[in-house]
């Protein structure tokens, strides 16, 4: 029945936001003042398509109820995950971790490595892991490397991953395990719930919206997301994803490798028939060499098979290079030690430090293939570059991730891939884990930045409506909420237009008339309305808030992930702290941004004001409407001063638990 | 536990697998694979008497071949009957590895 209401508001309120939508680009953009005009109706399509994805999400949304009991002798690893936070938060979970009913091994997985949290996990007599030395000056990969190296010293049939704040129910496996009776279902999510979270939530913690409606309608489309903790998962499929993965990987990069060196040796070829005819042959011998390999790969043949023969000529090839005369031999000492000297920083194929895989950089094969290299040299660095990237991926410490490695947020981009592969997921909503929540702004607003920044590069690096094995729906509902995190541009728009309205007199819409209101209004209401029933008994309304005030945060989580995926420019990663950050004084530097922005707004009111009564302008309605707007506008941007005054309420007892 | 049988005759050591490579043994598997390289770094591994491979095992296998490439052999497999080449082919392993129809083909040219 609730479904019934949700699927004819969604219509009503798309079909109401079409007409509004298309009659502002068609009768009532003000092209004479197009700089503001354009970027208002852009803004405003942008909010249009938002409202079709969040209609698709709604239309689908899956309510499952109980799961069935567990499957007979499943085996669960839990695992709890930690790099700093404090030991007794982490030895706490550990402890509700062993009082889960269901049988399971408890593991801390400390990147800390921390003796104390090692005394810790043998006082309490659960499992602890570290990665071994092999990750030595490895690419590290934060917590999915934390993960994967895990996943390699543990051997249950499912996986339950916790943060290290994440307090378990002891229900928890009984109420989800279930749900994996289903023998293609390789993920449960439940609820994020924070325990320390006032009623009012000024720091908008709490994800309602998200872990509710919004997952429930993915889950509608098989598109439920993993969200890093509270989730269990079935260690095939994860396994399965890692070996699919490594294959792809591997092949990539022995591609583009035998391209470079083809380059490589084209080159040396042409020094050689000039400087030593003589060589020209066994150059031309690993040249051949590259060509048949290619010629093989395209054929089908095992890469294993193509790279251990193409090693074996190329290390003839080099003996019979070396024998032959002793003046070349000295030119090539004297390249090779130029190449030595500079090791890897000549060689074109580097590990993406966040990546982890061979990439071949082009500025540094041009690089290489200017320098013009004796034969010895150029044969040399053909051989060591095929090994940079053979398949042992000698540059990883495992040669297998199953947890993706693409973006700093693993989450989203390993459950694409498993539902690429064919995997289904499940959203359960009942909250079975209590974390904490950050305690002040700054700490805050690093998570958000985080989370925004991982989606945005999986949208960058993977785009989910290109990503094949997805449906047609799992493709919509990672795009929606990819598209959700572009917001902040529209945001600055919505800010900007009433301020040009009442402090210049200039509009963007043709007219403020009774037609813009008949357009205006019905889309408006509808919209609230749809909210209204969909978030019934849920508090939206601070995530609402946040979408919109947020927006310099969303704005440099787009810049800064382009500039990473595009550029390689590096993200700042940083781990969210668990714990209150020292007292600050009232943090001006962390949101002037929001505070000009409404500075702003007020003044340009009264400017309005001014105009109106000067006779400037003429337009009551302009005028009124643009007031309500600034006062929508200010309303919501407020939350952004009330979580900066925000203090957490001191509890002796929590403040030393807490300060350990 | 699960008992590996390994056989080294002319610098080739030969893994025999059990019926089940599965997640229970995944952890031996790598050590047997450890181990018959310190002997030898060319590795055949069996799986004639295989039935079912997960994709545990599978992993096994790869992080074996890192290990022989690294002490600069080699790893082949050899046996592999009908379930676990349908498993080499779902996750495009047999892109990188190419099952052998026997452990004596497996050594040719080696």
């Amino acid at each position: 029945m609730k479904q019934l209401a949700i699927r004819i508001l969604v219509l009503l309120t798309l079909t109401s936001g079409t007409l509004y939508v298309g009659w502002r680009w068609l009768f009532s953009v003000n092209w004479v003042n197009w700089w503001i005009a354009v970027p208002l109706v852009l803004a405003e399509t942008y909010s249009l398509v938002d409202s079709y994805l969040f209609g698709l999400t709604m239309w689908r949304r899956k309510e499952r109820g109980e799961a069935p009991p567990p499957p007979e002798g499943a085996t669960v690893d839990v695992l709890i995950t930690t790099y700093n936070e404090p030991v007794e938060m982490v030895a706490a979970t550990a402890e509700a971790s062993e009082r889960i009913v269901h049988p399971h091994t408890t593991w801390i997985l400390d990147d800390g490595d921390r003796p104390e949290m090692r005394a810790a996990a043998e006082r309490l007599g659960v499992g602890y892991l570290t990665r071994g030395d092999e990750w030595q000056d490895m690419p590290r990969h934060a917590k999915a490397g934390n993960l994967n190296s895990a996943l390699f010293r543990t051997e249950g049939e499912f996986l339950l991953i916790l943060d290290a704040d994440q307090v378990p129910d002891p229900l928890i496996l009984d109420r989800t395990l279930g749900w994996f009776r289903d023998p293609e279902v390789a993920l449960v999510q439940t609820p994020q719930w924070f325990s320390n979270v006032t009623d009012s939530d000024p720091l908008g913690s709490q994800a309602p919206l998200f872990y509710g409606p919004i997952q429930q309608g993915k889950d509608g489309w098989n598109a439920a997301f993993f969200c890093g903790s509270n989730a269990l998962l079935r260690r095939d499929a994860l396994m399965q994803l890692g070996i699919v993965a490594y294959v792809r990987e591997v092949e990539r990069a022995v591609r583009d490798t035998l391209r470079a060196s083809r380059r490589v040796l084209d080159k040396a070829v042409a020094r050689a028939r000039k400087d030593t005819p003589e060589l020209v042959p066994s150059i031309g011998l690993v040249l051949e060499a590259v060509h048949v390999a290619q010629r093989r790969l395209d054929e089908g043949v095992p890469v294993s098979e193509v790279t251990f023969e193409f090693q074996q000529t190329v290390q003839e090839a080099s003996r019979s290079v070396v024998s032959d005369d002793l003046a070349a031999i000295r030119a090539d000492l004297a390249d090779l030690e130029l190449l030595t000297g500079e090791s890897l920083d000549l060689l074109p194929v580097d590990v993406d430090a966040e990546l982890g895989v061979p990439v071949v950089d082009d500025a540094a094969l041009d690089q290489l293939a200017r320098r013009d290299l004796s034969p010895l040299a150029a044969v040399d660095s053909v051989r060591r570059l095929m090994t940079a990237v053979d398949v042992d991926r000698a540059d990883e410490a495992q040669p297998m991730m199953p947890l993706a490695t693409v973006s700093v947020t693993e989450d989203m981009a390993t459950c694409m891939r498993l539902h690429a592969n064919g995997w289904k997921s499940v959203y359960h909503h009942e909250v079975l884990a209590h974390g904490l929540a950050p305690e002040d702004l700054r700490t805050m607003l690093q998570q958000r930045l985080r989370w925004a920044q991982g989606t945005l590069q999986v949208l960058l690096r993977e785009n989910p409506l290109g990503q094949r094995g997805l449906s047609a729906g799992q493709r919509l509902m990672y795009f929606a909420t990819m598209w959700s995190y572009l917001s902040g541009f529209a945001a600055v728009i919505y800010l900007a237009a009433p301020v040009v309205y009442l402090c210049l007199g200039i509009l963007p819409v043709n007219a403020y008339g009774l037609t813009f209101l008949a357009y205006f209004i019905p889309y408006v209401v509808l919209n609230q309305l749809l909210f209204a029933v969909i978030g019934y008994g849920v508090k939206t309304w601070r995530g609402h808030q946040y979408s919109l005030a947020l927006f310099p945060l969303w704005i440099r989580a787009c810049v800064t992930a382009a500039a990473n995926v595009w550029f390689g420019r590096p993200l700042g990663f940083v781990v969210t702290p668990k714990t209150r950050q020292a007292r600050q004084p009232f943090p001006w530097r962390l949101i002037w941004p929001q505070l000009t922005a409404m500075a702003i707004l007020v003044l340009a009111c009264v400017v309005g004001g001014l105009r109106l009564w000067a006779g400037t302008t003429t337009s009551v309605i302009g005028t009124g409407v643009n007031w309500l707007w600034v006062a929508y506008d200010l309303l919501v941007l407020s939350v952004i001063i009330e979580a900066a005054r925000f203090r957490v309420p001191e509890f002796p007892d929590q403040v030393e638990e807490r300060a350990a | 536990m699960t008992e590996w049988q390994t056989d080294v005759s002319d610098g080739v050591a030969v893994i025999v697998c059990p019926a089940r490579v599965s997640m229970a043994v995944a952890a031996s598997f790598r050590d047997a694979i450890a181990a018959a390289v310190a002997q030898a770094p060319k590795v055949v591994v069996d799986l004639g008497p295989t039935a079912f491979i997960d994709s545990s095992g599978l992993g096994a296998l790869v992080s074996g071949l890192k290990t022989c490439r690294q002490a600069g052999g080699d790893l082949r497999i050899a046996g592999a009957g009908e379930q676990v080449r349908t498993v080499l082919r779902l996750t495009n392993l047999d892109r990188i590895l190419r099952p052998q129809d026997t452990v004596e083909d497996a050594r040719r040219d080696w």
